[in-house]
């Protein structure tokens, strides 16, 4: 379990905090969407959320991040990054720059850790299954297009099995069927127990993935509750944040006078089939 | 996991050609006159660089590297030491024949010093031989340091060509006189590097996420070939390299032509 309590940072020589007294928890399993408009704090919160603000980059946090029951606040960064990873949305800044092949850059993390060979080796081979990297291995980092670059970040991620991911728009740039294959090798992480939390501006992405998504606006959690209801929040659009497009289909139809409940029930077994 | 290298010497462990070629360089300098650079590069080097399937390019690298310090070299050498026999003279400069002596002596060197180091640059990938001293005990960040330093420049090279596009797209003249080139370069160069720092915070803490921080050493993915025999041509080399200083701290070393 993942718990943010209480939490305000403020960034190293700012006057304002970006984050007021945030709560959030992520049990084991579990995917947490996070939506909000641009300088909401999105990506402030992926960095204290996984314990990189302060302890790498500075700064004033009040308020406490646990992991499993642990205080971040006693952890040093590496032992932080056995139990939680984040990934940003610029996938030229994940890379080692160190590695000669893509194989070398997802085992990069595995061999930080000190893992024997034959488990850095397991590790890696298995991250690049889940994301179907196979003919990409023996390619050079350096020389991969904006997609196939983020889903070697990701991938090198997965490979230090951590107990909590936390991605800041993971999919930026994949397109739909990289973004499919990122959101299946998520689940299949979230499955076996692993608690995500995935900032993503693509609403549709996190709609079929999360089991609850958190609204955040200057700084301060302001919706905080199951996928549907989040979704289907009018006050949503007024955030500045896009609905996905099951969620606008059904307020366009509801609008033009069918029942909501009947909507929403076509929808889930159009959506199922 | 290594890639298959093309030729036996290619194959030589890093740190074998390394202590070959500083064994050669200083050892063309310990031993000096003629005849030992010349049995250097002769019977060392050029036969090395044959048998890797580069000694065309070795010598024409070489000799471009040796020439812009060669041709200083001989004008100083020649011109400003003393000496009986006056060859011709130019001005108030006398060319002596104890000036191109020594001027012939110092290229030898020098020609045996850049074909040593150009024979490793051409058979040793740079990574290749960091991992393998990081295997043998460097500093894990201090292998980052240089790896991350011989990635940086096609990265930087690459960034540039990004942003001169993009500057090209907005009107910028970036073809032309020197002039106009050299106008162009301001608007590239603030946005390369501004760009370049930008990127090292998150970097870095991308780095710190996949546990770089950790102390320790890593276990790396592959070994690369080294062998009994190489670390006895190792231990002779360098007792050899030794062995020829302390002669001639001593004054022992034979004098060679």
């Amino acid at each position: 379990m993942l718990q943010l309590t209480g939490v305000t940072y403020r960034y190293a020589g700012y006057a304002k905090p970006v984050l007021h007294d945030v709560d959030l928890r992520l049990e084991d399993g579990e995917i947490v969407g996070l939506v909000g408009p641009n300088e909401a704090g999105k990506s402030t919160l992926c960095l204290v959320a996984s314990g990189l603000a302060p302890a790498s980059i500075g700064g004033d946090l009040k308020g406490s991040l646990t992991l499993d029951g642990t205080p971040a606040a006693g952890l040093r960064t590496h032992e932080l990054a056995a139990r939680v990873v984040v990934g940003f949305q610029n996938p030229n800044t994940q890379r080692s720059g160190i590695a000669a092949t893509v194989f070398e850059e997802i085992a990069l993390g595995p061999m930080n850790l000190g893992l024997p060979v034959a488990e850095t080796v397991a590790r890696t081979h298995e991250a690049i299954a889940r994301l179907r990297l196979e003919p990409l291995v023996e390619h050079d980092p350096q020389r991969l297009s904006g997609g196939q670059a983020q889903l070697v970040g990701i991938a090198s991620l997965l490979a230090m099995r951590p107990r909590h991911v936390i991605l800041d728009e993971p999919t930026a740039q994949l397109d739909p069927a990289g973004t499919r294959l990122v959101g299946e090798a998520l689940r299949a992480l979230a499955e076996a127990g692993t608690s995500l939390l995935i900032a993503e501006h693509k609403t549709d992405l996190l709609d079929g993935l999360c089991g609850r998504v958190v609204v955040i606006d200057g700084g301060r959690i302001v919706m905080d509750g199951p996928t549907a209801t989040v979704f289907d929040d009018p006050r949503l659009h007024e955030l500045g944040v896009e609905p996905p497009a099951r969620a606008r289909l059904a307020r366009a139809l509801v609008d033009r006078g069918l029942e909501r409940s009947m909507v929403t029930a076509a929808l889930a077994q159009g959506l199922g089939a | 996991m290594a890639p298959p290298a093309p030729s036996a010497y290619h194959r030589l462990n890093p740190l074998t050609k390394a202590v070959a070629a500083t064994v050669e360089s200083l050892g063309a300098f310990v031993i000096g006159g003629y005849l030992g650079p010349l049995a250097i590069i002769g019977l060392a080097i050029l036969p090395a660089a044959v048998l890797a399937g580069v000694a065309g390019r070795l010598v024409r690298i070489s000799a471009l590297l040796t020439l812009p310090i060669a041709i200083s070299v001989v004008l100083v050498s020649v011109f400003t030491r003393a000496g009986a026999t006056v060859l011709f003279a130019i001005g108030p400069f006398d060319a002596t024949l104890e000036g191109v002596d020594f001027a012939g002596q110092t290229l030898v060197r020098l020609f045996a010093i850049s074909t040593s180091i150009g024979l490793f640059g051409l058979t040793t990938e740079p990574r290749s031989f960091v991992l393998d001293l990081e295997r043998r005990s460097l500093s894990p960040r201090f292998a980052f340091v240089a790896l991350a330093t011989l990635e940086a420049v096609p990265a930087m090279v690459e960034r540039s060509s990004v942003i001169a596009s993009a500057q090209r797209a907005r009107g910028l003249d970036t073809e032309g006189s020197v002039r106009a080139r050299l106008r162009g370069l301001l608007p590239l160069v603030g946005p390369v590097i501004l760009s370049s720092l930008t990127e090292v915070e998150e970097r870095s803490l991308a780095l710190e996420v996949r546990a770089f921080g950790r102390p320790g050493r890593r276990q790396l993915l592959w070994r690369l070939p080294d062998s009994r025999l190489q670390l006895i041509a190792r231990l002779l080399m360098l007792a050899a390299l030794l062995a020829a200083i302390a002669m001639r701290v001593a004054g022992t070393f034979p004098r060679l032509p």
